[in-house]
């Protein structure tokens, strides 16, 4: 079947950078000036002036306005400017899938993803609102002490838990393998902070069934990504990585208010990742490395599943440290540490490992990576999800 | 120690300001359960919404239902993170669904020991927690073990 209505192959990544990565507060920089270094840091990777710039594309509501980042790097043709709804990491591949579709149509010509946090100069994530009154689909949780995302996830995670009988060593391995990963990348916050099994299951809960090393952390920093369209995948030093596939969704009612999803124990992934492999044109056995968003290391497990790699009643067998963490393992997981000990990057920092997987690049480099897949954002809505391919697999 | 499952000092629930859930409020405060219910399809609706998501009817009614349900998750929460729970302690949150009405679900506490063993497929019985002493007062539907 002769398709046009697709991202497969049309567009590839030109550069990538991340600044320095903070613990939440200890950025020295302003938010919007995070953004403009890692914008810059990836045209320097690319090898491109920040003026061939003509399109920004991000999510979660970034802060950082795209015409005022134009203003400030003096571009002197914005083509495109996109949000994605929603969702917060959930929208991390859903940007790049806006990106890669203002490629692919014509729209722009270079494109930078990117996204810029300061949870110390903005609220954190992970606090309660304080307010004296609240109202909405808040009031319906938020007087029974429910109102954090690990405690809005902790019972999707049970009842899947519960349904497939997954033992909490599940969870353990997908954490135990990011502070792995995380002592061989110095840009990790956690590197030098390694984990072993004792430490994490001495250390608190957060909420059953997260450990306080299930959860994510809250971090400063900013991180983006240059796509231009394929005709230029020689133009640069890295090795070609093209975008084979991304796009965003969710299930039947997921946004259902006041946890009334149908389907509830699940990841959100179920209707994505069938698309995202038809896109791709690759199956579930060809992923090579993923790099999977940890808000909750539950999120990770279901997301897998989800995916085709591990079959729901097998995460006991499949999820273990060397499993997650070697080249011969079944499927080497979050290979820069990811939102757990590289830093929170709201999930853009799992891309852009996702990215340097397929350039040789990774400081745990998998060997004959080809197909390197990313999913962003599970348990939210709507999810997404991206697939980065080598040269070999167009 | 406070009559009330959690500690005080949590925002106040109030109905939103279109509307939309000020039955499933005001119920309670008369010990009722009240959810949303299609007059075209007869289907029931949690979270309320301004549309039936079955027969797209704007004709939306609200009806008591029996406060007893089924736990379909539940978690213990352990780490604070609102100052008026410092000193909480452990808690534990349900998520609450009804057969009786399409299985839609509610959230709420589990009362009793905080380190009880939980159990999804659980049957509970509602109990209306009346919070009296704030301005306005308001009412929250808990849950035991029924």
């Amino acid at each position: 079947m002769s398709n046009n209505r697709t991202l497969r192959g049309k567009s590839v990544v030109a550069g990538v950078a991340e600044t320095t990565y903070y613990k939440r507060g200890e950025s020295p920089d302003a938010e919007f000036k995070l953004a403009l270094k890692a914008i810059l840091g990836a045209c320097e990777n690319a090898g491109i002036s920040p003026k061939e710039i003509d399109g920004f594309s991000s999510y979660s509501n970034d802060r950082s306005d795209p015409s005022r980042i134009a203003a400030a790097l003096g571009i002197h043709d914005l083509r495109f400017a996109s949000m994605q709804w929603g969702g917060g990491g959930g929208g991390a591949s859903g940007a790049l899938a806006n990106a890669a579709s203002a490629i692919s149509t014509g729209m722009a010509e270079c494109v930078v993803v990117f996204r810029a946090l300061a949870q110390g100069q903005f609220g954190r994530f992970g606090q309660g609102r304080q307010s004296k009154f609240t109202s909405g689909e808040p009031a319906h949780t938020s007087p029974f002490g429910l109102m954090s995302p690990a405690q809005m996830f902790a019972m999707k995670v049970n009842r899947f838990m519960h349904d497939h009988g997954v033992k909490q060593e599940a969870l353990r391995a997908i954490s135990l393998a990011a502070y792995h990963h995380a002592q061989n990348n110095p840009r990790a916050v956690m590197h030098g902070r390694p984990l072993d099994a004792e430490k994490y299951d001495n250390s608190r809960w957060i909420v059953e069934p997260f450990h306080l090393y299930d959860c994510c952390q809250e971090n400063d920093g900013a991180a983006a990504m240059i796509l231009v369209p394929a005709e230029r995948a020689k133009d640069f030093d890295h090795p070609p990585c093209y975008v084979l596939s991304a796009l965003s969704g969710s299930h039947y009612r997921a946004g259902a208010p006041v946890h009334n999803t149908p389907d509830y124990g699940t990841s959100t992934f179920k209707t994505v990742a069938p698309r995202l492999y038809d896109m791709a044109q690759v199956k579930p056995s060809d992923v090579d490395v993923l790099q999977s968003y940890e808000n909750f290391t539950g999120g990770v497990l279901m997301s897998v599943v989800e995916h085709g790699l591990c079959a729901p009643d097998e995460c006991n067998e499949f999820f273990t440290l060397e499993n997650l963490t070697s080249s011969s393992g079944k499927l080497p997981l979050n290979t820069s540490g990811g939102n757990l000990a590289e830093c929170y990057m709201h999930g853009l920092g799992l891309n852009v490992e996702g990215v340097r997987q397929v350039w040789g690049e990774s400081t745990n480099q998998i060997k004959d990576v080809n197909v390197s897949m990313v999913t962003s954002g599970p348990m939210v809505t709507p999810v997404s999800s991206c697939i980065f391919g080598s040269e070999a697999t167009l | 120690m406070s009559e009330y499952y959690l500690n005080p000092g949590l925002a106040i629930p109030r109905a939103q300001a279109d509307g939309l859930d000020k039955a499933y409020w005001d119920g309670l405060a008369e010990d009722k359960l009240i959810i949303q219910r299609c007059l075209s399809c007869k289907g029931w609706q949690w979270g309320p919404e301004w549309l039936c998501h079955r027969c797209h009817s704007f004709d939306l009614g609200y009806e008591e239902i029996e406060s007893t349900g089924v736990i379909y998750s539940h978690e213990r929460v352990w780490h604070p993170i609102h100052p008026a729970l410092k000193d909480q302690g452990p808690y534990v949150v349900v998520l609450v669904e009804f057969p009786q009405a399409d299985y839609v679900r509610v959230v709420g506490n589990l009362l009793g020991d905080p380190l009880q063993p939980l159990e999804i497929g659980a049957k509970v019985k509602g109990v209306f927690e009346h919070h009296t002493d704030t301005d306005p007062v308001y009412t929250l539907l808990q849950w035991q073990l029924a």
